[in-house]
């Protein structure tokens, strides 16, 4: 086998082993999208009450918060950002990473310090080699996050907003979310919500007269109790649909790789198959030269 | 004798752990227990941590050990919300 022929073959079979990963991860990937998309859904009914709860008890009681007042001169301000884990998902965690630093800058120009916290080992990554500030971070759950994981962050979160920012260098006066909306299969796009301080709650479809609640032991308790919760339902439902998004984004990304080393695969063959046609008839003008050559020289003997 | 039942459903954050039709429905408030029977007023309490348990309308009855939970009751609707529920 010749040179060329050979160096052909090789690449292909490189190829051909790449594309097996590629496709195995693009499997693997849609039947995860399904798995993240079922956890969203059963997260909701959960985050549907938590919305009608507290919209019924910021609606019929006075009761102020921590959690619900904007201070008055903002210092500072929290921004979480989800990004992946692990790589080979397109331009999923970059994309994130972006909205971050529009976000950041926009804080900025309000004359607000920015206290990043960080999901994700991308962003960390990406945050600890440009020597940036990270505040806190938490890696190692992006594809399967847990509520334990929600809790453990909104914690971190919520303490840090209770905190007075005037004095204490980690305390905020605002808090602020990226994740990755999961709209279809096709479209997730990042997005940047502002958790804290709430805002009067959106309430998903027509507006609903609720009832006269009683509150037990009394509306403040009960306001106490669930806003923490409802947060923590808020970076739950966040990570849950930055899951669903990081898996469909892996599952584009390894379709189009899958794709390419198709392609790859087409054009290295035409190639094989052009050198071995040379090499072949290389080969018969060799011989036929030869022939040609021995025929002469013995023509020339007689 | 009224033939209301209450519609429950036990909820967490990661599932809806059971839902189902019941004719009482007990739980333990910051402020004591509570039962709560077909027509109660509006109702939002704190759950101590502990047991809810649930009278279905086919008389079995469900235990549910609450974490970190509330309860909300209007029209006959129950929703028992839970960071964790285990029965």
């Amino acid at each position: 086998m010749g040179a060329q022929l050979r160096i052909y073959r090789r690449r292909m079979r490189s190829v051909k082993a790449t594309k097996k990963i590629t496709k195995a991860m693009e499997l693997i990937s849609a039947s995860r999208i399904v798995k993240a998309q079922q956890k969203v859904a059963a997260s909701s009914p959960y985050a549907n009450e938590l919305t009608r709860a507290v919209s019924a008890v910021a609606s019929l009681s006075s009761a102020n918060h921590p959690l619900t007042t904007a201070s008055a001169n903002p210092k500072r301000a929290a921004v979480l950002i989800i990004t992946a884990d692990r790589g080979m998902a397109g331009a999923y965690s970059n994309a994130a990473i972006k909205e971050g630093d529009q976000l950041i800058a926009l804080l900025q120009s309000r004359g607000l310090e920015v206290n990043p916290y960080l999901v994700g080992r991308k962003g960390i990554n990406f945050y600890k080699f440009r020597n940036r500030k990270i505040t806190a971070s938490w890696s190692g759950f992006s594809d399967n996050p847990t509520y334990a994981h929600a809790k453990e962050v909104s914690d971190a979160l919520i303490n840090a907003f209770i905190a007075d920012a005037q004095i204490d260098p980690n305390g905020v006066d605002e808090l602020h979310i990226i994740y990755t909306e999961f709209k279809s299969m096709i479209t997730q796009t990042p997005d940047a919500k502002r958790m804290l301080p709430l805002e009067v709650v959106e309430s998903t479809g027509p507006a609903v007269i609720l009832p006269m609640y009683e509150f037990e032991p009394n509306a403040g308790e009960v306001l106490n109790a669930l806003l923490p919760r409802y947060i923590q339902a808020r970076v739950f439902n966040a990570m849950l649909q930055s899951a669903a998004s990081e898996h469909a984004a892996r599952r584009r990304a390894m379709k189009s790789a899958t794709d390419n080393a198709d392609e790859l695969i087409k054009s290295l063959t035409r190639l094989a198959n052009a050198a071995r046609q040379a090499e072949i008839t290389q080969e018969i003008s060799e011989i036929v030269g030869g022939a040609d050559a021995l025929a002469s020289a013995s023509a020339g003997s007689e | 004798m009224s033939q209301t039942v209450l519609k429950v459903e036990v909820v967490t954050p990661e599932k809806r752990v059971w839902s189902g039709e019941a004719k009482m429905v007990t739980a333990r408030t910051l402020e004591g227990d509570l039962g709560v029977l077909p027509d109660h007023a509006p109702l939002l309490g704190v759950l101590a941590d502990g047991t809810v348990s649930i009278k279905s309308t086919d008389g079995s009855v469900n235990d549910f050990v609450i974490n970190g939970g509330f309860i909300s009751v209007s029209k006959n609707r129950v929703s028992i919300l839970g960071e964790s529920a285990a029965n």
